[in-house]
């Protein structure tokens, strides 16, 4: 097996840059370089380099045996200074090793994944860890990460297989003694598994917005100070203002991290009727954003809030407080900043409040077999309820269930399954 | 090319060796079958009762492949009872008891009128093996018989051992040299081999039973048949006796569980989960106060009597006062005590689909001696092997099963993937397309496919195209009879009245409506037997779920289709666990689907594997 290498850090000058390499020959790298007195594995210790002509660098160097490393084989790791010669070199002196080559994307995790270092719902968990931005992505992604949900989907299968041995035994040992009526018991199960892939269907229906981002769209009448109030949250001047209603045509988008959570924040144009071709395409791109958006934030005069782009758990923000409106509700203004942080605490809460509590399902492709589980599971308790035990459909829609999970941990499918999580990964991870 | 004595030299006359030699004849090879004794063809050694929950699948599909077994049955059986009868068909299984002289004469009388077939009385004594292929077999007079294929099917004779309490002695015939210098040369080929053992329980006077105290199990008022080309049982059907353990019963057991020989520590085989003997259901389910037994007459002329659920390896004196404690059995003479058998097994893991050794060309193993247990486990590979070991003579490609077309592919795979555990046998569960494998459709599935391996014979395919005819003439007219929903709510059918118009075939699978709901609305039967109007029933009720099914079966074939050369190297392969490198290396998948159902893979196992043979096709392309 080739040994692979790839820088781990991102490029551009730096205080470090980390090289790492993995496979058979990782220590081949030091011997190359000069290094003639090998650390001891996970201890770090500090190294000359050199090229062929002279010293190179001065490197703090690593080493993990095959059974303590990430990738399950050896691994070298050189912590060289970050500057892009530097890397270069080293780089270039790596790639004329024997049997060497540089890693492919993903390739350090996927060997991480053949060797039994990880599973596939980790491999994504770490996919998400990487590209965390926001402390509730990083929540998220750590649970995942210590394997949570792997452990919640082996309790379900074993609750399912014992669902399913019980049902099998009513088919498989009719002709012999066995326990009177296995069904009631059957049923408690499956009772309660939909139960927990609903609240789990929820929580990976939050942690896909969590990893997207959730949308907040300000909406209103024209020159109620929307772009005002975005330049203020935003910190500069993101749209352009003016006293002329109808500046702003396009969407102006700024991403927010909002008390952890990733915001994209949404200037609209005001709504209103108008002749102007350009500013109508605006307020219909405003209408149709403002309705995909988790929460619309209506900006305006009291009591005139509520169109029909209106839903329950939309905030309603007196503009202008600075001119005198402030009714005692929730107002705000863009120019002096008042009332602003009790706005964005209301944001985090609504958005918080859809927080469906614990789980640890966190992708889309989690929702879907969970959903596929589910409708197995239903169709089975039905009937199961409805009387007429057919003990085989049951049973099929059991296994339909089973075969759901696996395809979660990747028990089938592989290829698909590599496609798609392979996809999301970048060289060095 | 050299001159062959036969094409095919089966060795072994029980079911498997039956089978085995009469579906290598099918094929048209010159086909020898050898047998200690020519009464021995077709013994039933154990329980006098052919077909079950799973094991009536696999005769109905020897049959359907125009074998051996389901028609010796059918003239046998004397208690007809098809299981399960209040389930849907998918998990309906036949099952006789069968007269042990009746069917051994049905057998008998069926291979001796079989063309291109030879019974040879004899022992054989060695394998003429050289290098990687077998070229004939040696007798014990000295006499050679060359043959392209030899199929092994001698059951439990390698190290058999019999335990009766704390007595054991070497099963079969103690110091009878040939027998062992085969068992000797088998032994020699280094296959991987693993213990076993099995229970029978004691055997009963029936003239000593007080049948009037005890409860009985009559046969089916409506006897369902195992082969597709009977109509009726021939023998006379008798009932079967039921009667129960007692605390009197559990008592004397436990008292003397030291001298049984697995309690005892005699026996290291390992037995059937599913089997248990009496000594084991009374430990490991103290809290049950009595076990059912079933007494099944061994025959319609035979006072014997087999107490299905008594199993024991107790020394004779305590199954004597065991018995005896049981009602309706306080006087019974004991005719031969139970025993328990151990014996070594060949892992089937060094199989290949075909049955046939990958180590040695044209050597082929079915039946007990590759771990399982059952007569129609038995009779299915010998239907197997019988037919790949005139494939091969013939050096054609050979006849494969698969999991999607019958449980015959179901076992097989499962044997030479997963290897067994413990003595294998069938269950519906085992296959996943149960809701497609029925037994009342085996012939549907494989009479086409035995007719292009060359196995059906032209009556059977006749009768089967007759039939077919009549099916598809009848589900073709069902597809364009249009029913509407306020019509089927009228005849009882649970719709919604402003639900679609539907065809006659889509109305049968909706729950309560039957063939007959449909002719009262007014679909002409007047050509339909009542054989086909239930199939077509049957087809229909599935419908839903096999769509389903099929979109799954679709999605595992992605797996199955991802080929494993033969040259593959499993041992190469870094990342892996060293268990996991040798059961691969041992049952060499020769799919990644295969690879996946190999016990203990992982998902990481198995992109390891995928990404090895990526690589080594982007090597060669």
């Amino acid at each position: 097996m080739d040994t692979i290498f790839a820088p781990a850090t991102a490029p551009g000058r730096a205080g470090v840059a980390i090289i790492r390499v993995s496979g058979p020959a990782a220590d081949d790298s030091l011997d190359v370089l000069g290094v003639t007195k090998l650390p001891v594995f996970r201890q770090a210790a500090v190294r000359k380099i050199f090229t062929t002509d002279g010293l190179l660098d001065e490197a703090l160097v690593l080493r993990f045996a095959a059974n303590h490393s990430f990738t399950g084989e050896p691994v070298t790791e050189l912590h060289v200074h970050g500057s892009e010669a530097v890397l270069a070199k080293v780089i270039s002196i790596l790639a004329d090793i024997p049997g060497y080559r540089m890693a492919e994307a993903g390739e350090f995790t996927h060997r991480a994944l053949h060797n039994n270092r990880m599973d596939l719902t980790q491999v994504e968990a770490l996919a998400d860890l990487i590209d965390a931005q926001t402390e509730a992505q990083r929540k998220l992604a750590a649970s995942g990460f210590s394997g949570e949900f792997t452990k919640q989907i082996e309790t379900w299968r074993s609750n399912l297989l014992r669902a399913a041995a019980l049902t099998e035994a009513t088919i498989d040992f009719a002709d012999e003694d066995i326990p009177e009526d296995v069904m009631p018991e059957v049923t408690q199960i499956l009772d309660l598994l939909i139960d927990e892939f609903r609240s789990e269907i929820d929580h990976a229906q939050y942690a896909e917005r969590v990893r997207d981002g959730f949308v907040v769209a300000i909406v209103g009448a024209p020159n109620v100070g929307k772009s005002t109030l975005l330049n203020r949250i935003a910190g500069r001047q993101a749209a352009i203002t003016s006293d002329i209603a109808g500046t702003t045509r396009d969407i102006i988008e700024v991403k927010l991290d909002l008390g952890g959570l990733p915001v994209t924040l949404l200037d609209t144009a005001g709504l209103r009727e108008t002749d102007d071709v350009v500013e109508t395409i605006g307020v219909d791109l405003a209408i149709e954003r403002a309705r995909l958006a988790d929460i619309r934030l209506f900006l305006g005069d009291a009591g005139v809030f509520k169109d029909d782009l209106y839903i329950d758990g939309d905030l309603e923000v007196i503009a202008k407080a600075d001119l005198g409106q402030n009714t005692g509700s929730l107002a705000i203004s863009g120019l002096t900043g008042e009332g602003m942080d009790a706005v964005l605490d209301q944001i985090v809460d609504r958005l918080h409040g859809r927080y469906p509590g614990e789980g640890t399902a966190t992708r889309y492709r989690h929702q879907r077999a969970l959903c596929d589980g589910s409708k197995g599971l239903a169709e089975a308790v039905y009937l199961l309820k409805s009387g007429e035990v057919e003990a085989e459909l049951i049973a099929q829609n059991i296994r339909s269930a089973i075969s759901a999970l696996d395809s979660l941990v990747g028990r089938i499918g592989v290829e698909d399954l590599l496609g798609e999580i392979f996809s999301s990964f970048c060289i060095g991870k | 090319m050299k001159h062959q004595d036969f094409d095919v030299v089966v060795i072994g006359g029980g079911h498997a060796g039956c089978d085995a030699a009469h579906a290598a004849a099918r094929l048209g090879a010159r086909t020898a079958l050898v047998t200690l004794r020519r009464s021995d063809l077709g013994v039933m050694s154990c329980n006098p009762a052919i077909g079950g929950l799973g094991k009536g699948h696999l005769v109905r599909e020897i049959d359907a492949l125009d074998g051996l077994m389901g028609r010796a049955a059918d003239m046998a059986g004397i208690q007809f009872r098809l299981l399960n009868r209040k389930k849907g068909p998918a998990v309906q299984g036949p099952r006789t008891q069968a007269d042990r002289k009746l069917y051994r004469c049905a057998m008998t009388s069926l291979i001796v009128d079989t063309p291109n077939l030879t019974v040879i009385e004899g022992e054989v004594s060695d394998l003429d093996i050289e290098g990687a292929s077998i070229s004939g077999v040696y007798l014990s007079d000295g006499s050679h018989i060359s043959a392209s294929s030899i199929i092994l099917t001698t059951g439990t004779f390698l190290r058999g051992v019999v335990h009766i309490g704390d007595v054991s002695y070497s099963a079969g015939r103690m110091g009878d040299n040939p027998s062992i210098a085969l068992a000797d040369r088998i032994r020699e080929l280094g296959l991987p081999m693993g213990r076993l053992k099995t229970g029978t329980p004691p055997r009963l006077d029936g003239r000593t039973i007080k049948w009037d105290q005890l409860g009985r199990q009559p046969a089916d008022a409506e006897p369902v048949m195992f082969s597709f080309l009977s109509k009726a049982p021939i023998a006379q059907q008798i009932s079967c006796g039921i009667t129960y353990t007692n605390e009197a019963t559990h008592e004397i057991i436990r008292a003397n569980l030291d001298r049984s020989s697995m309690y005892g520590g005699y026996i290291e085989g390992v037995g059937p989960r599913y089997c248990p003997s009496i000594e084991d259901k009374i430990v490991r389910f103290a809290d049950k106060e009595a076990h059912q037994i079933f007494l099944e007459p061994e025959g319609l002329d035979d006072h014997t009597v087999y107490p299905n659920g008594i199993s024991t390896s107790l020394p004779e004196d305590v199954q004597w006062d065991y018995v005896r404690s049981i009602i309706g059995l306080d006087q019974v003479e004991i005719l031969q005590p139970g025993y328990a058998i151990e014996y070594d097994y060949i892992d089937p893991r060094v199989l290949g689909t075909d049955l046939q050794l990958r180590g040695v060309k044209g050597f082929f193993l079915a039946g007990q001696i590759n771990g399982t247990t059952g007569y129609e486990e038995a009779a299915a590979q010998g239907l197997v092997a019988g037919l790949n070991a005139a494939l091969y003579a013939r050096s054609e490609p050979a006849a494969v099963f698969s999991r999607r077309d019958s449980y015959i592919g179901v076992m097989i795979d499962d044997l030479v993937t997963q290897g067994v555990t413990e003595p294998y046998r069938m269950f519906t569960s085992r296959a996943e397309y149960r809701l497609s494998l029925r037994a009342d459709n085996a012939d549907q599935r494989l009479t086409p496919i035995g007719r292009d391996i060359g196995c059906v014979g032209e009556s059977r395919w006749r009768q089967f195209e007759s039939k077919l005819n009549e099916l598809n003439r009848t589900t073709g007219r069902l597809s364009r009879f249009s029913v509407t929903s306020r019509q089927l709510q009228a005849e009882g059918v649970r719709v919604n009245v402003d639900g679609p118009r539907r065809t006659g075939l889509e109305a049968l699978s909706l729950p309560h409506c039957s063939f007959e709901t449909l002719v009262d609305i007014g679909f002409d039967n007047t050509d339909v037997s009542r054989e086909t109007s239930d199939q077509v029933e049957r087809d229909a009720l599935y419908a839903q779920y096999l769509d389903r099914q099929e979109s799954d079966a679709q999605n595992l074939q992605k797996d199955e289709d991802v080929s494993i050369p033969a040259s593959f190297d499993f041992s190469a392969l870094s990342g892996l666990s060293n268990e996991l490198k040798s059961k691969l290396r041992i049952a060499h998948p020769t799919s990644l689907g295969q690879a996946g159902r190999i016990q203990g893979m992982t998902p990481a196992a198995l992109t390891l594997i995928l990404s090895h043979l990526k690589r080594v096709e982007r090597r060669s392309a």
